[in-house]
């Protein structure tokens, strides 16, 4: 009967087992902590002081009623927020309820949008996310990441300038070549920092053309532009008190380097098309693999916002400068793999490691992770062995795999990778539909 | 939690082929785990409300749950009728968490609805995202505070379309311990 402590505890009474089943449903999918109880009898009898944080309920109930319950409920824990549910003929009774301490009402039936909006402001203002909680995710989330980045000196030195920046507002900037998991090093960073209860929201840079790039940055007001249909925030609005990642920061424009220059330096901004003035809050983390000095030394990126950004470099170095690595991440790739694939496969041959220590990987831990599920997809043994591998180049497959449709499936497999199983990307290269891509992609087994 | 060794999809009123092609593909790699379609023989107008003109998503859980005995698979029913239960004015989908069943509808992922032309592209994004996201609670998964996470709570279709179709880190490991037990 202990108040479950990492939980919001969330209290339905109502006499109709369809609405408490429904209500139950609902917010067990948010990770709430659900009762219910189907009268005041039952209700009072569950009812504790501090055992739940809201409590639904229904003004009509057989025996004591919804408002008597409510008084007697606010007497004993008068912290108790809550909820009066309410048909619409009986809405002047629910008005009265709030004179007593409830917090509002809501008629049936509930609005969806209404009923999680108003939760979670609720539980905003109480501030009942669990510490605990979190903290047992950022944990899985560092254990998952020590996994993918390996544990040679030169990485646990890297986890350790991650460790030491993370909790501070600083500015960062990853470095490395592409595939290294700089991504995930920025959502490693957000998770340990204060702001990990807001959002990390990630732009990616390449590809945003100077129109795009405004209005993805700072949102759009309804009619900005043709084809602006909807008011539509902007990822800074988005981000507001947790962090942004741009990714490929070198890729920006330089319209947009000034805009976001700005946008740093005061904190405000206006959404394309309007006048309001937004205010946001945001911590700056971005990545890129080129050479950031020699950009600004060529004039193709500002240095007053290169220096803005970067306050503290990280770098990631090439999977082939720590092959060391490699079998602990090739290990850890395949075990999660072959598990999901419903696989029994517990390692690799000796044959097989080798190949995998001595490749070059010009594609980083991300290539090689492409490789391994493609074997394990082959693979039809207990152990991979270096068989199962499948070369890159269509030069080294032998004549008799040179059918069209071999050199197919290869090509798309490739522009897969590239686009890190974009469909949408992928089809552009390809110059095919989305729906010839994912038909292509069941026939011949492939890999996103 | 046992793993799921199949998901069936069913289609309920459903009958854009190419549509339920290309949500079975995704499905397929969102869980890496096989997909197949399942036609059930479900009388739909025993679980509508006429007054409502909707479909109880609840009643079609049950019905799913009833005609699909084999307790390694995972059952998602999809279809166009707009949802509810009875407290509910609407819902996108529903599922049991931790459990075996899942519905969905595309009604309200029509553009028509908020008045704009009819969008095939928008429509199967959102509801394969939808149909991801409820399996994904069928794996025991909750709502993930990470806006780009399929398994963030969406209530407005911006917020719906802003997030992708696939899992963040953190899902993903909690998703792999979920099906590593
Ligand atoms: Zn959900
Ligand atoms: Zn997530």
């Amino acid at each position: 009967m202990n108040k479950d402590n990492n939980k919001v505890n969330i209290l339905i009474v109502d006499d109709e087992a369809s609405v408490r089943g429904s209500l139950s449903r609902w917010f067990e999918e948010f990770d709430y902590n659900v009762g219910s109880a189907a009268d005041a009898a039952e209700a009072l009898d569950k009812f504790r002081p501090g055992k739940w944080d809201i409590v639904f309920l229904d003004i009509r109930l057989p025996g004591m009623d919804g408002t008597e319950l409510h008084h007697k409920m606010k007497e004993i824990d008068p912290d108790i927020t809550t909820i009066m549910i309410t048909a619409y003929a009986s809405v002047d009774t629910a008005i009265k309820t709030l004179k007593d301490g409830a917090y509002d009402y809501i008629t049936k039936p509930i609005d969806p949008d209404y009923l999680s909006h108003l939760v979670s402001n609720i539980i905003e203002k109480k501030q009942l996310f669990s510490e605990n909680q979190k903290l047992k995710k950022r944990l899985n989330a560092l254990c998952k990441f020590d996994k993918f980045l390996g544990d040679t000196p030169q990485i646990k030195k890297l986890l350790d300038l991650v460790k030491t920046v993370a909790p501070t507002d600083t500015s960062v900037m990853i470095r490395g070549e592409s595939g290294t998991g700089k991504e995930l090093l920025a959502q490693l960073i957000h998770s340990l920092s204060p702001r990990r209860y807001s959002p990390i929201v990630t732009i990616n840079c390449a590809g945003l053309t100077p129109g795009l790039a405004e209005s993805e940055f700072f949102g759009h007001e309804k009619g900005a532009f043709t084809g602006a249909i909807y008011r539509r925030k902007g990822k800074l609005e988005i981000a507001h008190q947790g962090t942004v990642f741009l990714d490929e920061i070198g890729c920006i424009d330089s319209k947009t380097q000034m805009d976001l220059l700005r946008a740093i330096e005061t904190r405000q901004f206006t959404r394309v098309g309007g006048n309001e003035i937004v205010n946001v809050d945001f911590r700056l983390i971005c990545a890129t693999n080129l050479d950031m000095e020699k950009a600004v030394e060529q004039g193709t990126f500002r240095e007053d916002l290169y220096y803005r950004l970067n306050v503290f470099s990280l770098f990631v170095p090439p999977l082939r400068e720590h092959r060391a690595d490699i079998p602990v991440i090739a290990n850890g790739l395949l075990k999660k793999l072959s598990t999901s694939m419903n696989k029994n496969i517990t390692g690799f041959s000796n044959g097989a490691m080798d190949l995998l220590t001595n490749r070059d990987w010009s594609g980083n831990v991300r290539e090689l992770r492409n490789s391994i599920e493609r074997a394990v997809v082959v693979c039809n043994k207990q152990v991979i062995s270096s068989d199962c591998f499948v070369l890159d180049n269509i030069s080294d497959i032998s004549p008799q795999d040179q059918s069209l449709m071999t050199i197919e499936k290869r090509h798309i497999q490739n522009v897969l990778d590239k686009t890190g199983g974009n469909i949408t990307h992928a089809a552009e290269t390809l110059q095919i539909d989305r729906t010839t891509l994912y038909h292509k992609i069941e026939k011949y087994g492939l890999c996103r | 939690m046992p793993i799921a060794s199949r998901v069936n999809i069913v289609p309920l009123d459903f009958d854009d082929d190419e549509l339920l092609g290309n949500m079975s593909s995704s499905i397929s790699q969102a869980f890496q785990i096989p997909t197949r379609i399942v036609p059930m023989d479900i009388r739909l107008d025993m679980g509508r409300n006429r007054q409502r003109d909707q479909l109880n998503s609840t009643w079609v859980l049950s019905q799913l749950l009833s005609q699909s005995l084999n307790n390694s698979d995972k059952i998602l029913g999809i279809t166009v009728h707009d949802l509810y239960t009875p407290i509910l004015t609407y819902l996108f989908g529903e599922a049991e968490l931790g459990g075996r069943a899942a519905v969905v509808s595309t009604y309200r992922f029509r553009d028509e609805l908020y008045g704009l032309p009819a969008n095939k592209d928008n429509l199967e994004k959102r509801i394969e995202k939808e149909a991801v996201h409820e399996l994904g609670h069928t794996f025991g998964l909750v709502h993930c505070l990470n806006f780009d996470c399929v398994m963030h709570a969406s209530t407005y279709i911006e917020e719906f379309d802003y997030k992708t179709n696939s899992f963040c880190p953190l899902c993903v490991s909690l998703l792999d311990e979920r099906t590593n037990t």
